[in-house]
């Protein structure tokens, strides 16, 4: 079967999806194409150019907080502070990777001083005042689209399915572009790529301030969904290391790895939560389903270097 | 005069606690120069340890510090067949591909103890808990005392071991050239088990000391590792006297910063320590070169 078509069959089944399937499995649909689409921005970065991160998360909750205060602090209309947030998350992607790359960091040592940054960010907005401190913002309800905040859960899926669809598209163009092709080139080998005259600081800049944007977008999208918002969850480990797994799951490097790596670990949060009914001793789903995808992402590394992808793609002849 | 003493106070606390982050950063270290594995699933089996030491307070009632001995060879025990078993498998590629497997393992460790021994917040009470030491205008607690001393005195077991025996100098033998180790006849693939699970055994002593004044929880490990980390980039990675200085440093930022920026604020010091010794030395004090 050839693959626009495959691409525009699948596009069919999300769109007709929530009309068929409970409000239940619509809000699923919708974690999984929002963990797909932040997934993404990380695998534009960790993937495509290889800067794995592990800090991912402190430009989702630069793009959580932004349009939160604009709107709760300032009184902005949410639409409106949703690209101000973006600017906000490129900004801060740009700095990190100016000041890391400046200092020539790879590898290892990108990974751990993007934690140390998610860190100190989560710090500053646990103490200082604008953001509340611990105790979060919340959003006020009023559930209007012209405020970003959506009656019926159908239309918060059709956005998350907008942007997974648009970051897959971003993600498509850069297989195809010059610009792609000197991020892979950045990724298998920084020497030679500076050899054959990338200047690979500006490119390694240049992605992680685009990926940043992209996150700061879900970071946003998410205050909104949940109209709530803390420290922990904006600047917290767990969604940075969500983005790192989904991709490298599904296939770090590849098109649709993440939305494949979501849909696995939504299959296995399921599996285990209906298992967990049979099985009253396994009453955490949430840790057991982590525990297989740790699971997953040690034999993936291992094994399987293009994930879950890597298991039906063509592959082209690597050297 | 007040504040000088405050100050003084935070600065004894900061190396009471430095002492027991040196324990833990030497294992890192030591897995890292050795190895050439930054091992990011040493907080999560910290916190194992940790757990082990409750549980054998809490089922049988032995007492953290008499537990030690059992708790670092079991420690020994479980880093050298976890390295066998897993780690020494992958550990030989990209450098990331390594950190992503140790994440990989703490992600499955640290669920792993929550589905098990759940999410609340254990602590072991011993009966000199609540005791002070007096010491000049400070009052110390008795534990933290002892710990200090116990984790100087192992650390300097560890030196000398590493030093004069026979697996000790095949260590450092392996950690300089390890073809050079292994054209003499060391068996290298030994050493490199051994040498990981001398690094969990030191989390094993470390857990020990921090028992009878900490508390555990599964998320533990993620308090530590980011500390560890800092100290031992800080000292220069793979380096023993970076790991000890780095260790007092870090204790003593963690004790003022809380002292002066307030619990909160404070923890930013030991992230900010961490980004600026990357950004602009990264080989650390002591370090040889990255």
């Amino acid at each position: 079967m050839n693959r626009p078509l495959l691409c525009l069959a699948g596009l069919g089944l999300a769109i007709v999806y929530p009309l068929a399937v409970p409000n239940y499995f619509v809000n699923i649909g919708m974690l999984v194409l929002f963990t797909a689409f932040i997934g993404q921005s990380w695998n534009l970065a960790g993937g495509f150019a290889g800067q794995t991160s592990f800090g991912h998360v402190v430009f989702f909750g630069t793009g959580a907080y932004t349009s939160t205060i604009l709107q709760v602090t300032y009184g902005w209309n949410p639409w409106l502070a949703w690209p101000v947030a973006m600017i906000a998350g490129a900004a801060v992607g740009w700095m990190i990777a100016v000041l890391s790359f400046r200092a020539g960091l790879r590898g290892s040592y990108f990974a751990l001083i993007t934690l140390a940054f998610a860190e100190v960010f989560r710090i500053l907005a646990n103490s200082v005042s604008f953001t509340r401190g611990g105790l979060g913002m919340l959003i006020k309800a009023d559930q209007r689209p012209l405020n970003f905040q959506f009656k019926d859960p159908i239309w918060v899926y059709y956005l998350a399915l907008a942007l997974c669809v648009v970051s897959i598209l971003i993600a498509w163009q850069l297989t195809r572009s010059r610009f792609g092709a000197r991020l892979i080139a950045v990724r298998e080998n920084e020497d030679a790529a500076r050899a054959l005259g990338i200047d690979v600081f500006a490119e390694k800049v240049k992605v992680l301030t685009l990926s940043g944007a992209m996150c700061a977008a879900g970071g946003t999208f998410y205050a909104q969904k949940y109209l709530y918002i803390d420290p922990n969850i904006a600047f917290g480990v767990d969604k940075s290391v969500e983005m790192l797994l989904v991709s490298m799951v599904g296939g770090a490097g590849t098109t649709f790895g993440p939305l494949i790596g979501s849909l696995a670990l939504t299959a296995i949060n399921e599996v285990t939560r209906s298992l967990a009914s049979v099985v009253p001793a396994l009453k955490n789903v949430q840790p057991l389903s982590l525990v297989v995808y740790g699971i997953m992402l040690v034999l993936i590394v291992a094994r399987l270097p293009d994930g879950l992808m890597g298991m039906f793609r063509r592959r082209p002849h690597h050297a | 005069m007040q504040d000088l003493q405050i100050i003084f106070a935070g600065i004894l606390n900061g190396l009471l606690a430095g002492g027991i982050y040196v324990l833990v950063a030497v294992g890192l270290t030591l897995i890292y120069g050795v190895l050439h594995i930054i091992n990011f699933a040493h907080g999560s089996l910290l916190m194992l340890a940790m757990y082990a030491v409750f549980f054998l307070w809490r089922l049988i009632g032995i007492d953290p510090y008499v537990a030690l001995p059992v708790v670092v060879a079991g420690a020994f025990v479980f880093g050298f067949v976890l390295y066998r078993l897993v780690i020494g498998r992958f550990s030989h590629g990209r450098d990331e591909n390594i950190l992503l497997i140790t994440l990989g393992l703490s992600i499955v460790i640290d669920n792993a103890a929550l589905l098990f021994f759940g999410g609340d917040t254990q602590t072991i009470d011993v009966p000199y808990a609540g005791q002070f030491v007096e010491l000049g205008a400070a009052f110390l607690p008795l534990p933290k005392i002892i710990s200090f001393v116990v984790a100087v005195l192992l650390c300097a077991v560890l030196g000398l071991y590493m030093a004069k025996s026979d697996t000790g100098k095949a260590i450092r033998a392996v950690a300089k050239e390890r073809q050079g180790a292994r054209l003499v006849g060391i068996d290298v693939d030994n050493i490199f088990a051994v040498s990981y699970g001398i690094g969990i055994a030191c989390l094993g002593a470390a857990a020990c000391l921090l028992m009878p004044t900490y508390y555990v929880t599964p998320s533990s490990g993620h308090a530590f590792v980011l500390v560890a980390f800092t100290i031992v980039v800080l000292g220069g990675m793979g380096s023993f006297i970076g790991a000890a200085v780095g260790g007092f440093i870090i204790g003593i930022t963690e004790s003022l910063g809380g002292l002066l920026l307030g619990e909160q604020l404070g923890q930013i010091g030991i992230s900010l320590i961490f980004i600026l010794i990357l950004l602009l030395k990264p080989t650390g004090l002591f370090g040889s070169k990255a």
